[in-house]
């Protein structure tokens, strides 16, 4: 796993959802959607962002809160697609 | 809020002249408030319009309502026979407005064409499509939005779309429910009407309209009513049967789309109690047993509830301003 991916992931949610406002910022375990942080265009967002980021393909069946809606979810989803290479997670 | 016991359906029931009594009156008042002498009513065929043109000649008699039927190329084909067989019924003038040549000039088609070839790259003439959601109740995937598509030798295939295909979607298909509300406005200024607008509760509560679009209305007289409630008016004010039996559909893309596959996550008489459950405090097991799903899928269900209540908030919103202004009375 890159040690550099839960802070590329919060870069990510801090300029692209809430302008650089650090305040708004969501703790590592709060859902991203029940916190107003990401809309279903945001997840489109999110997803198209990991795959470009992180060199992922993001399967229909991984798209589950439990991979997209944290930053803890996401950092341990994408670690696991780093490890697996093509293989899926779900 | 206590729950209510032995939940179910009735939970729904109305009186039918009694709630029509009562939205007859704040028809009537809003006219003499505003100075306004009539409805203008767009008619789709669908139940919500129905209702809502009876409602208005209930109010003020079928020569202060002003119909308008508004097809283009997306519309199914019995969509004007139906409405207009509202107009006939309810003997109120009308009026044919044809929109897909505006349509066609400000681009509607083009852009979404485009918008659809991100995905698609062969996208284009004699091709038809729609945007449709994965099942809510099925597993716990996020209801993203995925396009499909016939070709010309009816070749039907799914792909998901791209931030910028969804939205270039979107934003071409609002043409649609704008310029019809450019054009009820037109003729409500002609007539010196006022419009309206016909969401009902479910759509009124979790953001199905446009902004600016069919959102845009002086009066939205059935927004709180359970779309069950508005077929129960409908029967009860004489709206034609045909109207009544006919399923839930938008009629604004190229493939028959039902609502459900567009936007809500379960048929109307079952979204409703569960819009109904979640605003009651009705436990989910209770609601589970009305629904006759788990108890899981039903949690996803009221999670969807919420979350399209987060994202439709916007449309909602008036103009946000730096400061108060004036004295507040308009």
């Amino acid at each position: 796993m890159s040690s550099h991916v839960p802070e590329r992931i919060r870069q990510f949610i801090l300029t692209s959802y809430l302008f650089g406002d650090h305040h708004r910022m969501p703790s590592d375990t709060e859902s991203l959607m029940a916190s107003g942080v990401l809309d279903s265009t945001g997840v489109l967002e999110l997803i198209e962002f990991l795959e470009s980021e992180f060199g992922i393909s993001v399967a229909e069946s991984e798209t589950v809160p439990a991979n997209l809606d944290s930053i803890d979810g996401l950092v341990c989803y994408v670690s696991a697609k780093e490890q697996a290479g093509d293989e899926g997670v779900a | 809020m206590a729950h209510t016991p032995q939940f179910g359906h009735h939970v729904l029931d109305i009186d039918c002249e009694t709630e029509v009594a009562r939205i007859v009156t704040t028809l009537r008042d809003y006219l003499t408030d505003v100075r306004r002498k009539g409805f203008v009513v767009a008619l789709s065929g669908g139940i919500d319009s129905s209702v809502t043109a009876a409602l208005c000649v209930r109010a003020v008699g079928p020569e202060r309502v002003f119909g308008l039927h508004m097809p283009e190329r997306a519309s199914a084909p019995e969509t004007i026979r139906l409405s207009r067989a509202v107009s006939d019924t309810f003997a109120f003038d009308s009026e044919v407005e044809e929109i897909a040549g505006t349509l066609e000039a400000i681009g509607c088609y083009r852009r979404y064409d485009d918008a659809v070839r991100r995905v698609v790259p062969g996208y284009g003439a004699g091709w038809r499509s729609k945007i449709v959601l994965p099942s809510v109740t099925e597993d716990d995937t996020l209801r993203l939005y995925s396009i499909v598509v016939e070709d010309p030798d009816g070749q039907r295939s799914r792909h998901r779309l791209s931030v910028d295909a969804y939205l270039g979607v979107v934003a071409a298909t609002n043409f649609k429910q704008r310029v019809r509300k450019v054009l009820e406005y037109h003729h409500a200024d002609r007539l010196n009407y006022a419009t309206t607008g016909t969401p009902n509760l479910l759509e009124y509560d979790q953001g199905f309209f446009v902004k600016l679009g069919d959102g845009a209305a002086d009066v939205k007289p059935i927004a709180h009513l359970y779309k069950t409630q508005v077929y129960a008016l409908g029967e009860h004010l004489g709206v034609p049967a045909e109207i009544l039996d006919r399923p839930s559909t938008t009629d604004t893309y190229s493939l028959a789309q039902s609502q459900e596959e567009f936007y809500f996550s379960l048929p109307h008489h079952l979204m409703d109690l569960a819009l109904y459950a979640r605003d009651h405090d009705v436990p989910p097991a209770e609601l589970a047993q009305a629904l006759d799903l788990d108890v899981p899928a039903v949690e996803r269900v009221l999670r969807d509830i919420d979350q399209k209540r987060r994202s439709t908030r916007y449309l909602h919103q008036p103009p946000v301003l730096v400061e108060e202004i004036g004295p507040g009375d308009g």
